[in-house]
């Protein structure tokens, strides 16, 4: 059965929908988290840490919604300050030095709007991100899980790799906000869904994406093990083609990706 | 300006002979403080100028207000005569959404504008010294960043780093280009891949941050100078001001998201009044010359 734009949307964003934490526990052993950007502070809209793919070690990212209030509160509706990106930045890092690939789950509503985040630098995070992810010397693959929000998704959407969840969104900004803006209207955003072309299929067909998660009938809560077991295999494939390049060949794949867009 | 330039195809580079600033003209509503006419009223004291005098005194006011300042005035007052090559003059967007209206309103904003994007960029001589230069023109969409600036800075950047030649870009931009969707958005990671190119090839990139750097260029190619300069007052962040009130319903404090305040916060290097910033950029870059 085929959603619309508007229902994606809306499925994306329904609580019951499995979180990045979610993912970590069934696609991975012995997770490591890790926190802190050595700078500020911890910010828990972003999880880090170190855990085993199959074998391998691997680093893991993943914007964390909360699955109850009071988890969404302490995640702050997984809408991560400079500090989040910042960690982020170190754990990279962290895993170029140590030759780990890294895993990013993206599922952000947007970068969180602040005074504190302005104060603190969003814009200077979020653009450091993008270019030291660019040049960074490990593998990088992204999973845009359900909401891919604005500059604060691709602050670690920089990949090789990028996948989808079949009804995941990935968006310049939420249709509410898009309709507020061009439509003055912040009611209109079911038409701001349509028009805005943020669904799986649309950014698999523009090139924006490389390969889409299917997801049962229903959405991903419906069969998670489904889900993560076709996320796991994608990972695996992918990961064997990177590793098989030289890492100089891989930055220029990584490169001319983006550079055609 | 005819029609046939969002026709164009070819990606042209030519001399250009800029146009004088008196002979551009903006739609009124994304315009508020162009000079139209002989004189012209600063918003800000009331105070009636020659709008000629206000040229050469860089379209400042005695108050210290700063009028918006074209790509064309901005090119006038920062490189050395006649120097200026522009470089992907014709370069317009593919409206990739096929965003409803978009392509009319590309058009009709062509025509007003005398500009084909928000975005001019090319090479030139700054006290002698050759560089590239990339100059938003808030006056365009409000100088939103699509698929036109994207491709143009990239192509900037990798000339540059080709060439092994600085790059200064003076940025004033509301965010991101609505009409172009998820194609805007990646323009971000596009262009910061090659301001890293640029970077890993060792040459000096110097940002001006002028009034007003918001949303996706300040999450990108903005913040992402080995120099970070601004004008005076000008208004810099990711989110606008409007969307944090909003957001977390209270008024903001007097001087938020002023360059003022970003130099504070430790987020610009230093604040350059219009009137030095030529020499300001000559310094920087003598300084980076081997
Ligand atoms: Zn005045």
């Amino acid at each position: 059965m085929d959603l619309t734009p508007w229902e994606k949307v809306k499925l994306a964003r329904m609580p019951i929908r499995p979180t990045g934490l979610d993912y970590i526990e069934l696609i991975f052993r012995g997770f490591v988290e890790l926190h802190g950007d050595r700078l500020y502070s911890e910010d828990r809209a972003i999880v880090g840490g170190i855990a085993f793919f199959d074998d391998i070690p691997v680093t893991i990212i993943a914007q964390q919604k909360g699955r109850n209030t009071k988890e969404n509160i302490s995640r702050n509706f997984s809408m991560p300050h400079p500090e989040g990106y910042r960690k982020a930045l170190r754990l990279m890092k962290q895993a170029e030095k140590f030759h780990r690939p890294v895993i990013c789950f993206i599922d952000t509503p947007g970068a969180f709007c602040g005074i504190g985040a302005e104060e603190r630098g969003q814009g200077e995070a979020i653009a450091t991100n993008l270019a030291e992810m660019m040049m960074l010397r490990t593998p990088i693959i992204s999973v845009v899980i359900s909401e891919g929000g604005s500059g604060g998704a691709l602050a670690l959407g920089v990949a090789d790799k990028v996948y989808m969840l079949e009804h995941a969104i990935y968006s310049i900004l939420s249709p509410e906000g898009f309709a507020s803006i061009l439509y003055k209207d912040s009611t209109k955003a079911e038409a701001a869904a349509n028009d805005m072309k943020l669904t799986a299929q649309d950014l698999y067909r523009f090139g924006v994406i490389d390969n889409i998660i299917p997801e049962p009938v229903g959405g991903a809560h419906n069969d998670f093990e489904y889900v993560t077991g076709k996320v796991k295999e994608a990972i695996s494939a992918d990961l064997k083609e990177l590793m098989s390049f030289s890492l100089d060949e891989m930055l220029e794949r990584r490169y001319q990706k983006f550079r055609n867009i | 300006m005819s029609r046939n330039l969002f026709k164009a195809k070819q990606y042209a580079t030519s001399k250009v002979y800029r146009s004088r600033p008196s002979e551009l003209k903006g739609p009124e509503e994304e315009k508020p403080n162009v000079p139209q006419g002989i004189m012209t009223k600063c918003p800000d004291c009331g105070n009636i100028i020659y709008t000629k005098l206000l040229m050469k005194n860089y379209k400042m006011c005695e108050c210290g207000y700063y009028f918006r300042v074209s790509a064309n005035e901005r090119l006038v007052m920062i490189l050395d005569e006649d120097t200026f090559e522009e470089i992907d003059q014709h370069l317009t967007t593919r409206d990739p959404l096929d965003f409803p209206g978009y392509g009319d309103k590309l058009v009709k904003t062509q025509n007003m504008t005398g500009l084909v994007d928000g975005l001019v960029t090319g090479k030139g001589l700054i006290s002698g010294t050759l560089i590239y230069i990339g100059v938003m023109d808030a006056s365009f969409f409000m100088g939103s960043m699509g698929t036109a600036i994207g491709e143009k800075l990239a192509r900037m950047f990798e000339k540059a780093a080709e060439e092994l030649l600085p790059v200064i870009v003076f940025t004033a931009s509301g965010g991101a280009r609505m009409q172009e969707g998820i194609f805007s958005l990646m323009q971000m990671a596009k262009v910061s891949a090659a301001v890293a190119k640029h970077s890993a090839a060792g040459q000096l990139y110097i940002t001006v941050l002028t009034d007003p750097t918001t949303g996706g260029v300040t999450a990108s190619f903005a913040m992402l100078g080995d120099i970070i300069l601004a004008e005076p007052g000008a208004l810099i962040g990711f989110a606008g001001p409007r969307v944090i009130e909003q957001t977390i319903g209270q008024k903001l404090p007097e001087g938020f998201q002023r360059a003022e305040f970003l130099l504070d916060h430790g987020f610009v290097d230093k604040i350059v009044t219009r009137d030095n910033m030529k020499d300001t950029l000559a310094v920087l870059l003598r300084l980076h010359q081997t």
